[in-house]
């Protein structure tokens, strides 16, 4: 399987916390990797540095090098901004833009830089909505507000709004920790078909999504990563003790 | 709100008293009284402003009688003659208070924008501080700067500037007075821009991290960042903060005294002196020539009543139709 994006050496710090220590890992291409691990683990922080959100804590110091295909996306010569159209994120928590209609939510990257014809705008939205498996729920009133949105719907429609300006990976931090089961089995659904054209790497803290959605498994333990390797395998016969503890829900 | 802070104080104390006093005896009771003690507190608030409303009203009868509905448009004003006329001063208050407040807002906001999302953390609580403590000045010491410092300045260097350059505009027209409706708009401006800046900071910061790490995961920059994610979800506050403004600016009597001319004319130059409804009460209370005189300074207070009330009732339309497309959320 070809590799996506690399991490070599990444190590995060935020003031005197040292929370991600020396991670290297591979993410391959049009699959989905799951990351696991207990809470305060550096998951999310391992994620955010892919998209470079750390640059907005002022305490947060990144170090080693992430590649995105054959460019260090921290290279001084790269734009954060860049980087981020390049890798979407989708949230814990749905924040669609509450001032927005449904339709507006969906073309937000768009808008942005204000440069999309109506005409398209309506196609994007149209086929967005029907990847995320929202369009037959709200096609009649794209005009209404995102706020009048299920959570899950909203989620979804968070989605939307991220494949809408075509990323190449997607990243998930537990898309679905705020939604009951059904919301879930659609955006499980969703994840799976999303691989066929990005690279997914999810959070989760749900084994049994992990064991489903995902190809790959990186199970991470206070700030290292532990072991990654193809799912099956974590999940049937894991080599680190730590591994088999907490997939088994026996640990600490 | 100084008024509802000591009011909401004295009923703190109110309760605790309450408390203590029936914490032994029969809960139900004490409730009951709580519950009344509020209710009384709340309706003699009412109580005062139909009091000072119909006493506004009954002062003014005289002149409502003499005058009619032509009050408001009389242009004429000479106490002597018992010439009265409200016409200029409600121009002079609603042009200087709307070109302060259209002066005022985006340095307002640019300024809550800067403190909160551009400078860096201690620079931003620096200028922070320095607008709260703009805030704080007294109106007359604002008056007194304006007509000592910046109406001189404004006849010597702004209004030849905007005559030889803009003259053909009728708004800079005429002769350099340095005060004038310029030098009010300008007091009014500088004087509203702290409120503003400090009520919109408090709205941008509580606007969620997730709404703009929302916009930056899309690929924003800062700028954009802002005008799509920050800015919209704050409208509704920020529209408030300038609302708050616009009361502020229209009922401000001191520091526009001092620096309007107090001309009762209706001149299409902002360059001209004018006068506004606050001034005109302010300055001629004391010595009127006549009942009619008061009575006729009252019905301008009555008007200026009436006109805030407009504002205010505008300004709850205008958030209302603003807030309506995100319900889900409150302002
Ligand atoms: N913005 C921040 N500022 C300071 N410290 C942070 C910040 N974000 C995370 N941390 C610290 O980094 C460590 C890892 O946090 P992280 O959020 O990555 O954990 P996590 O594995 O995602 O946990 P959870 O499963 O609870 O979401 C924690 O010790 C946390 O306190
Ligand atoms: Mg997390």
């Amino acid at each position: 399987m070809q590799t996506k994006v690399t991490l070599e050496n990444l190590n995060v710090h935020f003031g005197s916390n040292h929370a991600v220590k020396d991670v290297s890992l591979d993410f391959p291409e049009n699959s989905v990797t799951a990351i696991i691990g207990p809470s305060g683990c550096g998951k999310s922080t391992v994620l955010r540095s892919l998209n470079r959100m750390h640059d907005l804590v002022p305490s947060a110091r990144v170090t080693g090098r992430i590649m995105l295909d054959n460019t260090d996306i921290y290279d001084r010569a790269v734009d954060p901004v860049a980087v981020r159209r390049r890798i979407g994120m989708v949230f814990q928590k749905p924040n669609p833009f509450p001032a927005m209609s449904i339709h507006d939510n969906v073309v937000a990257g768009y808008k942005l830089t204000g440069s999309l014809k109506r005409s398209d705008a309506e196609d994007i939205v149209e086929s967005c909505l029907k990847r995320v498996a929202l369009w037959d729920e709200v096609k009649d009133r794209l005009k209404t507000s995102a706020m009048d949105l299920s959570g899950g719907q909203q989620q979804r429609l968070c989605i939307a709004r991220t494949i809408a300006v075509q990323p190449e990976v997607i990243l998930m931090d537990e898309p679905c920790s705020a939604l009951d089961p059904i919301a879930t089995l659609k955006i499980e659904e969703l994840i799976e078909e999303l691989k066929e054209q990005y690279t997914v790497i999810i959070v989760t803290h749900n084994m049994q999504q992990a064991a489903r959605v995902s190809d790959s498994t990186a199970f991470f333990y206070m700030g290292e990563l532990i072991e990654f390797g193809l799912t099956k395998k974590i999940f049937t016969t894991p080599e680190k003790r730590q591994t088999e503890d907490y997939i088994t829900g026996r640990f600490g | 709100m100084e008024i509802t802070k000591t009011m909401t104080s004295a009923m703190d104390r109110e309760t605790a008293a309450a408390k203590t006093a029936f914490i032994s005896g029969n809960k139900a009771w004490g409730d009951r009284l709580f519950r009344w003690l509020t209710l009384g507190f709340s309706a003699s608030i009412l109580l005062i402003l139909l009091i000072m409303a119909f006493e506004m009203i009954k002062e003014s009868l005289p002149a409502i009688r003499k005058f009619g509905w032509g009050f408001t448009i009389g242009k004429d004003w000479d106490p002597v003659q018992e010439q009265f006329g409200a016409l200029p001063f409600l121009y002079g208050s609603v042009v200087s208070s709307i070109l302060a407040i259209l002066m005022a807002t985006p340095l307002s906001v640019g300024t809550a924008l800067f403190i909160t999302d551009i400078a860096p953390k201690k620079l931003g609580g620096a200028v922070s501080s320095l607008v709260e403590l703009l805030a704080a000045i007294p109106s007359v010491i604002y008056g007194l700067w304006g007509v000592l410092v910046m109406a001189p300045w404004l006849q010597k260097t702004v209004q030849p500037f905007l005559i030889d350059h803009f003259g053909f505009i009728p708004l800079f027209q005429g002769a350099p007075y340095g005060v004038s409706m310029l030098a009010a708009i300008f007091i009014l401006m500088i004087m509203i821009v702290p409120i503003i800046t400090s009520i919109t900071k408090e709205v941008l910061t509580a606007v969620p991290t997730a709404q703009k790490e929302a916009a930056y995961a899309l690929g924003a920059t800062r700028w954009e960042m802002l005008r799509v994610a920050l800015l919209p979800y704050a409208r509704s506050g920020i529209l408030g903060a300038v609302i708050l403004g616009l009361g502020r600016a229209i009922g401000e009597t001191m520091a526009v005294t001092m620096v309007i001319g107090n001309t009762p004319q209706i001149a299409l130059s902002l360059l001209a002196p004018g006068y506004t409804m606050p001034s005109v009460i302010a300055n001629e209370f004391a010595e009127t020539t006549s009942k009619l005189h008061a009575s006729v300074l009252m019905e301008i207070g009555l008007i200026l009543l009436v006109v805030t009330l407009i504002i205010n009732i505008m300004a709850r339309l205008l958030i209302w139709s603003v807030t309506r497309g995100n319900s889900g959320r409150s302002a």
